[in-house]
């Protein structure tokens, strides 16, 4: 079932299936029948993992999610808490446990941290008086969970506020254990690039940590030539940019979590014949979109306008290959048919599914509203009048459209102009406070304490150096047919992949100056191999880079990523790993600040 | 190699062969007598002392258990009185006879020796205490068997080994059993009475059957199973009750089988649990033996009992064979997995069956292909043709693998290094004949051999057959080679079998350094620098580890020295911590990223310090600091509050105010909050931030105003939406006030006031509201909101007054094609035309022509 994560340049099912292996042991630990519950926040990344079935197999009869109050009753005999090890959810614990009923027969309880057991909750366990009553108390290492056959995500959601604004770097310390992790699965990575302080901190950990574990690395050959970790403080523009891929609208408009998508159910109302379509789902329908669906790999990183030409065609083919069923004389060719029917028909409803979704954006991306946004955000990118007050975000301050949106605009602006003016930044700082609250004065005091909107100080604007020299607009773009990553937002390349490109071709050296520019410092690490591991590289194979972003990729970068892969002349396969996968909106969201105000 | 079978004597179907191990490096004056002896198997050390001072009683155990030895009985007969003031000593010695420690013993009498698996000593007194020595006869601890004991006194003990550990078990003067299964866990266990019991039983011993240990004793004829509640009198199968008294008895290796002797000479053998009766041997020996052991090995052909008499060993087999053996001096018999080790005051000696696989090679006339091949390759040392001939017979026979097999597995039973080196040359030579065969059996066997034959050396003395190395596995050997220091060997046989360093070299290194940190004799200095020279980065050795032995040793110095050679940084937060050195740990705890850590030695200090300097100490810290700040955002906002405060960070102190109003439900409370968050923004310098709050301050004071007067209940709304209510509640002047007081910029309050009007429909307002000035926000707004409240009439009224370049956009919004389509033309704009043209419908035939003719003549 997890197949999709095996055809990839580097087998990620190894990753996953390490992963199971360590569940059901931790399972088998807690011998008798078991229920679970769960802190809700891992359900979404443990599905990747390990299906229901798994877990039945083990004896999970139940599931419960964490809150607190007393545990649902359940007829098993052990209860088993999966939680990240946060205090909050420990005095929830705490609470569970002690109304149990006294009068049944005991139940075992133990606790699963992931990713990692924590002395301080183990502290707060204790002090309020339950460790005790914990037969095990684990940690299930779960750093790096597979997406797809060249996807990684921890998703960590406060990675980047953690980072940027609370200079708490366990995230960057997940991240090390999680590279240690893949490094024992896949081979020592014998190079590794970096830019930004959180990445030169990453990299010192690893470097740390394999002294730590020297003798103990396994002999495998190297899976990954290089690594590159990138801090998201070198590129906050590219998340701010509306994403312009099919996979980066859905996640724009609808949001993709774990993997999967919640849609209105309106446009998927199965029509049956004779039966008018009365009784409309209200359910949202959940998809799950990963490369398991071929149509769905074929179409996910294309530009939206090439999508429906995509569609099209693949129309014409299928009903083609329906249409084939005519020909077909001899049993033998029936039955060769017929074989194929399942195929056939998963392809079809494959195709009616992203008809419908693609019609769903395109209402969007069609609007009046789109078109003026994408409009903005393209001269800031190309650096149009990004010094003054913006008219359009004005308006929109005026309409009171959401506060996040506001708030992209305005950040895109700041990042484009190298910070704003003292008398623009002000004012739009007043224009939101008074529109959508005064509260909202500690959110903007985050943005500008992680460098997202912040007043110009006396240095030059030296964002078009940037573009200019990275090329990161390129005025025609094509569309259909890219030659060059800048598709994925119809003209503007992404920085933090050119930075990417660049470093395959020609080298870092080439930019120096634009390097020194961007915030952080730009490394270059070598970690010895043993003898013997040396990779022989056949003519014309390509090298296998793992670029992992720290802070959150978009799935727009992911889609140039895997453009870069594909592109014949390369001679580079990227793996992509991140701490979360983000769209501006839900980056933006994770650094507000929302005071919960006791008035009504 | 004729000689082979010379020691080999037959005991029924099988042959028994005596193999010298050791002559004994020791020179005891008076032999092994009058000496408590114990040896431990696995070519384990041997423990002595003399018995000089306590020989007063006449009880020295008498049968011996399967792992320690007690003493001859000879001592019994000539009880040596000495005066009570000279001091016995006590020695332990490698199985080769090497001194390993002597000492004098200055506690009180011992009544058995015995080891434990981990070769320690343990030293039963009669007063039931029990003092544990290591290998170098350095005290680690005591403990007791009770206090009851020190009035009746222990009169017989017993070392014995279970799944469960080492376990003790005695006799009391008051014919009470107490045992301990497990003396690192210990848990005494005292045994109930035996009828009819005075003293001390006339034999006994421990058995552990089915994860129960219990205990089995003769009193006369009669024989009890003593468990932890009852006392169950038993009678061995097929023991007739003529043989007489049960004077000794024996249980083997493996708990599995029992011997019992008679004093009328009787040997009965049979299964432990007392179900089957193996044999019986009358050895018409009425004098009780000194010692008994069974000797079997594992896939026994003819296991056998050892007896022991005064000039005589005796094996008896289960076939009712048996062998004698004259002995001139007194010998201790060592049961071990596969034979019985004879060690007497000169020599040491291995007694066991000789394996199959050697029989099969070296008996007279064998045809087996083992011999043969062994031939042949004599044969092929002398350039003889014969060689060939042997060859052929085997390889006619198919059975040239199986006779490579044989000599390699022949060769691992021998002791003799020339017999190993001619059994694997020949072994090699038939390989070679042999196309796909498997060395791995060969080379692994050649590698064995080596470092067994190496630990066999007298000055090592670890006499281990290949058998009970398996056994006992290499890593166990290794451990052993370690406890014993032979450091520098343990390393050459770890790289010699190529254990990965993990288990191998840096095991080692890490006990070397470990026993290197307590030499007195050498400075903090030098012991640091040897052990960094020596182990420098070996993986998996810790130098914390070794930090933390210098520390128990006394040595914080050296334990400081040491940990800064230590990779992980985590590993040396708790011994730093534990020494007192809270701020070298919590370094050490920020370098090593792991935030958990951090907070744990962060949660420490703020529980030893006050508060004072812990804050102090934070400060330093930036990355501890911050992470305290995080866990004072959710658990102590008072705390955060001061950490600010001390820090003189106005502007987080701000935000925190601003933070903590939100929680107030008391307006006053509130504004008082901002009011302070108004002075720290000021002290911070953020002008900005402090007129905001004023601002929002003055805010709040309005719609409490406003409320308390018209019940509006704008309270905590935002500025913008308080006047889209004032608006909507047609308080318009009230809202004026607002715009003007805070300075609301045209564009937004014109768009409020139009979409407000639009939505109440007083278009009468509206239109006032457009001609009172220009329009900051321009004209099109207008006609589009009128369109979204569906007043196409309204709407038209602006459409004149917008801007030409919004003209098209406008007719179009109020669906006025024509209009548009003119606008258009007179703005000659193509893309606008276009515009307009898509949304002509077919109908509009006219109105398509002329844009096109339009289109076409800009073209």
């Amino acid at each position: 079932m997890a197949a999709h994560l095996s055809y990839g340049r580097v087998n990620l099912n190894i990753l996953r299936e390490a992963a199971r292996k360590e569940l059901r042991e931790f399972l088998d630990k807690c011998a008798g029948s078991k229920a679970i519950v769960w802190d809700e926040y891992l359900t979404g990344p443990f599905g990747l993992i390990a299906q229901y079935s798994l877990l039945k197999e083990h004896e999970v009869e139940k599931m419960f999610t964490l809150k607190s109050g007393r545990l649902p009753s359940a007829d098993v005999k052990n209860i088993i808490f999966f939680v990240r090890p946060r205090l909050e959810l420990m005095d929830i614990i705490a609470e569970n446990v002690f109304s149990e009923d006294k009068m049944h027969t005991p139940r075992d309880f133990h606790i699963l941290f992931v990713p990692r057991r924590s002395m301080l909750c183990e502290q707060r366990l204790k002090e309020q008086g339950v460790l005790a009553s914990f037969i095990n108390i684990d940690e299930y290492i779960l750093d790096l969970i597979p997406y797809d056959g060249d996807l990684l995500s921890m998703e960590y959601e406060s990675a980047f506020r953690e980072c940027y604004l609370e200079n708490d770097q366990t995230s960057l310390y997940h991240t090390a254990k999680g590279l240690m992790t893949l490094q024992a699965l896949y081979g020592t990575i014998p190079q590794i690039y970096g830019k930004g302080d959180c990445a030169r901190h990453v990299s010192n950990m690893m470097l740390r940590m394999k002294r730590e574990f020297a003798g103990s690395q396994n002999q495998i050959l190297p899976v990954f030539d290089t690594l590159l970790l990138l801090d998201r403080n070198v590129d906050l523009l590219t998340p701010l940019a509306t994403q312009l891929t099919y996979e980066g609208l859905i996640d724009e408009i609808y949001g993709i979590n774990n993997g999967y998508v919640k849609l209105p159910p309106e446009k998927f109302a199965q029509k049956k014949q004779g039966e008018a379509s009365k009784d409309l789902p209200t359910e949202p329908k959940k998809l799950q979109l990963n490369s398991a669906e071929e149509l769905y790999a074929e179409i996910r990183d294309k530009n939206f306008n090439a999508v429906g030409a995509a569609l099209s065609k693949k129309a014409k083919i299928i009903s083609a290959a329906f249409e084939e069923r005519h020909n077909a004389k001899t049993v033998g060719e029936i039955k060769q048919f017929v074989s194929q029917l399942p195929h056939m028909q998963a392809a079809r409803s494959s195709l009616a599914n992203h008809t419908s979704i693609a019609e769903l954006i395109k209402d969007i991306t069609t609007s009046e509203a789109f078109f003026d946004n994408l409009t903005v955000e393209q001269e800031f990118m190309t650096g149009v009048d990004t010094d003054k007050v913006n008219t359009y975000i004005e308006d929109c301050i005026a309409q009171k459209d959401p506060l996040i949106k506001i708030l992209r605009l305005v950040c895109m602006q700041s990042v484009c102009n190298n910070g704003l003016k003292q008398k623009v930044f002000d004012y739009y700082k007043r224009e939101i406070l008074q529109t959508y609250g005064y509260e909202h004065i500690l959110t903007l005091n985050n943005l500008e304490k992680s460098g997202l909107l912040r007043p110009q100080t006396g240095s030059r604007n030296n964002y078009p150096t940037i573009r200019k020299t990275l090329k990161l607009w390129m005025e025609d773009a094509n569309e259909q047919n890219p030659n060059d990553i800048s598709y994925v937002y119809s003209g503007y390349a992404p920085l933090s992949i050119r930075l990417t490109q660049v470093l395959a071709r020609p080298g870092w050296r080439s930019i120096e100056e634009v390097l020194k520019m961007l915030p952080g410092p730009h490394f270059e690490e070598r970690q010895q191999l043993p003898s013997g591991l040396h990779k022989k590289r056949q003519q014309g194979e390509n090298r296998t880079t793992l670029v992992f972003f720290l802070g959150g990729v978009t799935y727009a970068e992911i889609a140039a990523l895997r453009f870069l892969s594909q592109m014949e002349d390369s001679g580079m396969e990227y793996i992509i790993a991140t701490t979360k996968l983000i769209n501006g909106t839900t980056w933006i969201k994770s650094l507000m600040d929302r005071p919960e105000s006791q008035t009504p | 190699m004729a000689f082979i079978t010379a020691n080999w004597n037959p005991l029924g179907e099988a042959f028994y062969r005596k193999t010298e191990l050791y002559e004994m490096c020791w020179s005891l004056k008076d032999g092994l007598r009058d000496s408590l002896v114990a040896a431990a198997p696995y070519g384990g050390p041997i423990g002595i002392t003399r018995t000089r001072t306590h020989v007063k009683k006449t009880h020295m155990s008498r049968c011996v258990s399967d792992f320690a030895l007690s003493p001859p009985a000879a001592v019994l007969r000539e009880p040596l009185r000495r005066s009570p003031s000279s001091r016995p000593q006590l020695e332990i010695f490698s199985s080769s006879g090497v001194s390993i420690a002597s000492f004098p013993w200055k506690s009180g009498p011992v009544v058995q020796l015995g080891w434990t698996v981990s070769d320690e000593l343990l030293c039963i007194q009669e007063d039931g205490s029990v003092l544990i020595y290591d290998l170098f006869g350095s005290f680690k601890r005591h403990f007791s068997m009770g206090q009851e004991v020190v009035q009746s006194q222990v009169l017989e003990a017993k070392v014995f080994h279970s799944p469960y550990g080492t376990g003790v078990a005695i006799v009391t003067g008051s014919a009470k059993f107490t045992l301990a299964t497990n003396i690192d866990d210990l848990k005494l266990r005292r045994l109930p009475e035996v009828p009819g019991l005075q003293g001390k039983p006339s034999c006994w011993l421990v058995l552990s059957q089915d994860r129960q240990t219990k205990v089995l004793l003769a009193n006369g004829p009669d024989l009890f199973i003593l468990d932890n509640t009852s006392c169950t009198a038993v009678c061995p199968p097929g023991l007739s009750p003529q043989a007489g008294s049960i004077v000794h008895m024996s249980v083997s290796f493996s708990y599995k089988y029992l011997a019992l002797f008679t004093d009328t000479g009787h040997l009965w053998t049979g299964t432990a649990n007392l179900q089957k009766k193996l044999s019986d041997v009358e050895t018409k020996r009425s004098t009780k033996p000194k010692q008994m052991v069974w000797c079997r090995r594992p896939q026994s052909q003819q296991p056998s009992v050892v007896l022991m008499w005064d000039r005589l060993l005796l094996v008896a087999g289960v076939c009712n064979d048996t062998i004698q053996f004259p002995i001139e001096d007194l010998c201790v018999l060592v049961g071990e997995l596969d034979g019985v080790r004879i060690i007497s005051s000169t020599n040491q000696e291995l007694l066991q069956e000789v394996p199959l696989v050697c029989q099969d090679i070296f008996k007279i006339a064998s045809m087996a292909p083992g011999a043969l091949l062994l031939e042949a390759h004599r044969e092929y040392e002398k350039s003889s043709q014969k060689a060939d001939e042997y060859l052929r017979e085997i390889k006619e026979q198919s059975m040239l693998g199986e006779a490579v097999r044989q000599c390699v597995e022949a060769a691992g039973h021998e002791y003799d290094p020339s017999t190993q080196k001619s059994l694997m040359r020949a072994a090699s030579f038939g390989k070679c004949f042999l196309t796909d065969f498997s060395p791995d059996a060969f080379v692994t066997t050649c590698r064995e051999l080596r470092v067994l034959n190496a630990v066999r050396d007298a000055a090592v003395g670890l006499p281990l057959t290949h058998t009970q190395f398996k056994q006992m596995t290499v890593q166990v050997l290794i451990d052993r080679l370690v406890y014993r220091q032979f450091y520098p060997l343990a390393i050459e046989v770890c790289r010699y079998l190529k254990i990965p360093d993990y288990q191998g070299v840096s095991r080692v290194l890490k006990h070397w350094a470990s026993c290197k940190v307590q030499q007195k004799d050498l400075s903090d200095e030098a012991i640091a620098r040897a052990v960094c020279v020596k182990v420098g980065d070996s993986p998996g050795v810790s130098y914390s580890h070794i930090a933390a032995k210098a520390y128990e040793c006394g040595r914080p110095e050296l334990a400081i020295k040491l940990l800064d050679s230590e990779a992980r940084s985590g590993e040396q937060v708790p011994l730093l911590l534990k020494m007192k050195r809270s701020q070298l740990a919590l370094s050490k705890a920020v370098e090593s990223g792991d935030t958990d850590l951090v907070y744990t030695v962060v949660s420490y200090l703020k529980n030893e310090m006050n508060r004072g300097d812990f804050f102090m100490t934070l400060r330093n810290q930036p990355v501890a600091l911050s992470l305290y700040r995080q866990f004072c955002k959710l658990q102590e906002q008072e705390t955060l509050k001061d950490l600010y405060n001390q820090d003189d960070d106005h502007q987080e102190l701000a935000n925190y105010y601003v933070t903590a109003s939100y929680r107030e439900k008391r307006l006053e409370s509130r504004l008082s909050l901002l009011q302070s968050a108004v002075d720290e923004y000021n002290k911070a310098k953020n002008e900005f931030a402090a007129k905001a709050t004023e601002e929002e301050m003055r805010l709040l004071r309005f719609q409490r105003k406003l409320d308390d007067e018209k019940g509006a209940g704008l309270l905590g709304l935002s500025l913008q939406a308080t006047m889209e209510a004032l608006l909507a509640l047609g308080l318009h002047k009230q809202a004026e006030q607002l715009y003007r007081d805070f300075r609301v910029p045209d564009k937004r309050y014109w768009w409020l006031k139009l979409k407000s009007l639009a939505e109440k429909e007083e278009w009468d307002e509206l239109e006032k509201f457009a001609k009172s000035k220009k329009s900051p926000i321009g004209y099109l707004a207008f006609v589009e909101v009128c369109m979204k409240s569906n007043n196409k009439y309204e709407a038209k009224k602006y459409v004149s007054r917008v801007t030409p370049e919004q003209k098209v956009k406008a007719h179009l919004a109020i669906g006025d094609l024509e209009g548009a389509a003119d606008a258009a033309i007179e703005r000659r704009n193509e893309s606008e035309m276009g515009a307009v043209l898509s949304r002509c419908a077919a109908s509009d035939r006219l109105l398509i022509e002329k844009l096109n003719r339009a289109a076409a003549a800009k073209k």
